[in-house]
């Protein structure tokens, strides 16, 4: 199969898998948005995304797609590695075109993964695993109680900290991934080259932006503003 | 008005692919700022030489900057810094200051074996371009050459892409050790005129196939390869490749 044999086959399922992963980021920021107006409103976004069927079933797809992504990264990494050679360079100059997270895009990575640990553990855990288990009374708050969960997370400091750098690094991580993706997919050339990288830039700043908003308003004055 | 420079030079001494190879140094005195740097080299080695030492080994061949043969990686950067697009033989001293330490290594990549020193081999690429990177024509008289029209701006990038000198700065640049602008200039320089047209999608999936093959790294679209290109080569041809090699396996 030429999506697992060539290197280009292989960059594709990371490009897929990618885009797909910056779709969810838009929907899940969205989603967050209404808490910022309404506690009812977004608990009624929680109850609908708990253990539901087609919940429960986007939740396995995104669980494949984060698990393809990160395998193929460490398949593609060690392959890259192992082009490079043995012998290191003892100079090395880093072009200026050339942007830091592009080189970095696995380390980023990394990050990003053991960001998304903490933070299912912060509330999957608690809400759709509970309910799944029959126990939605297992953590702090009630399964469906979305709201009593972004409070409880953000007043704790240290949290707040933590996805901050998280988001840091996911935007880093976007930066790069968002025009690089349409590359690989061959959608991109000498004018559009400057487009792609505009877009991509202002959307995961937006993106990104979103979701520091609410960790920040929750941090600073809880669900009382 | 040129001027006398002295600096230090340290140069890659390796005895063959398997030899773990070491940094040797020397210091350079009074050297003109209008030598190029493979003079530089050839002073260096007349200097070796009458001391009754081996000389430093490193490729070269027309020094004019059009067979690419010369390839040495200068204080981090494939070439040296130049700015503008040049190989290693247009690259003169007048680019360094007096007291400079210059480090010369060879392309390190496992595709590009160390013959000896900063020679390495290359030959990997002209396996990837024997795979596919031809049309196949019948031999004959020459065609009139306005016999098939072709848009002036298609002929211009095609002929951009063929400026690819093939010396492989691309691979040495890209922490990957991809050779993707090198087989997507060469697939583009076809793919961009209607005589190569016919042969497109063979030609993308031997070429890949053969890179893969030969143990090239996969492209993560850092852009070090275009940065350091001697030939200005875009990395808007890898987009290109790719969107070559992905129609050409849907079609299959």
């Amino acid at each position: 199969m030429w999506l697992c044999n060539s290197s280009i086959g292989r960059k594709v399922i990371m490009s897929v898998t990618g885009v797909a992963l910056i779709l969810f980021l838009t929907f899940h920021a969205c989603m967050n948005v209404v808490a910022l107006f309404s506690e009812e409103g977004y608990n009624t976004v929680c109850e609908l995304l708990g253990a539901n069927w087609y919940a429960v079933a986007a939740t396995l797809v995104l669980a494949a797609l984060v698990a393809i992504h990160f395998i193929y990264a460490i398949i593609l990494t060690l392959q890259n590695r192992k082009a490079r050679g043995s012998n290191r360079y003892a100079v090395t100059d880093r072009p200026e075109k050339v942007e830091w997270a592009s080189q970095n895009m696995f380390v980023l990575g990394v990050i990003v993964v053991v960001g998304l640990l903490l933070h299912l553990y912060n509330f999957w855990y608690n809400m759709m695993f509970a309910e799944l288990i029959g126990d939605p009374y297992m953590g702090p708050c009630y399964a469906g109680d979305g709201y009593g969960y972004i409070v409880e997370t953000f007043s704790n400091p240290i949290l707040t900290v933590l996805y901050v750098v998280w988001f840091v690094a996911i935007w880093f991580h976007l930066t790069h991934g968002f025009w690089s993706a349409l590359q690989t997919l061959g959608w991109n050339g000498k004018v559009w080259f400057q487009r792609w990288k505009t877009i991509g830039t202002w959307y995961v700043t937006i993106l990104m932006a979103l979701f520091l908003v609410v960790a920040l308003k929750f941090a600073f004055c809880g669900g009382a503003c | 008005m040129a001027k006398n420079i002295s600096f230090t030079i340290k140069y890659w001494k390796q005895n063959g692919p398997k030899d773990a190879g070491h940094f040797e140094q020397r210091e350079m005195k009074d050297i003109p700022d209008d030598t190029s740097f493979l003079e530089m080299l050839d002073i260096l080695n007349e200097e070796l030489i009458e001391e009754g030492k081996e000389p430093f080994v490193f490729d070269h061949d027309c020094r004019e900057g059009i067979c690419g043969m010369c390839s040495l990686y200068i204080n981090g950067t494939p070439h040296g810094k130049t700015e503008t697009g040049a190989t290693t033989c247009q690259l003169y001293m007048r680019r360094f200051n007096d007291g400079d330490v210059i480090t010369v290594e060879p392309w390190r990549s496992a595709a590009f074996p160390v013959i000896k020193d900063c020679m390495v081999d290359r030959s990997a690429f002209d396996k990837i371009q024997q795979a596919g990177g031809y049309i196949t024509v019948r031999t004959g008289a020459p065609q009139d050459a306005n016999a098939i029209l072709i848009p002036k701006q298609n002929a211009d990038e095609a002929m951009d892409c063929a400026t690819c000198i093939g010396c492989g700065a691309c691979v040495a640049a890209c922490k990957n050790g991809s050779a993707m602008l090198f087989v997507s200039s060469k697939v583009s320089q076809f793919a961009l005129l209607p005589q190569g047209r016919p042969e497109a999608a063979k030609r993308a999936k031997a070429m890949v196939a053969k890179m893969d093959e030969l143990g090239f790294g996969n492209c993560t679209n850092t852009r070090a390869c275009e940065a350091v290109c001697p030939k200005n080569e875009s990395i808007a041809n890898i987009a290109r490749l790719n969107r070559e090699f992905i129609k050409a396996k849907l079609n299959d």
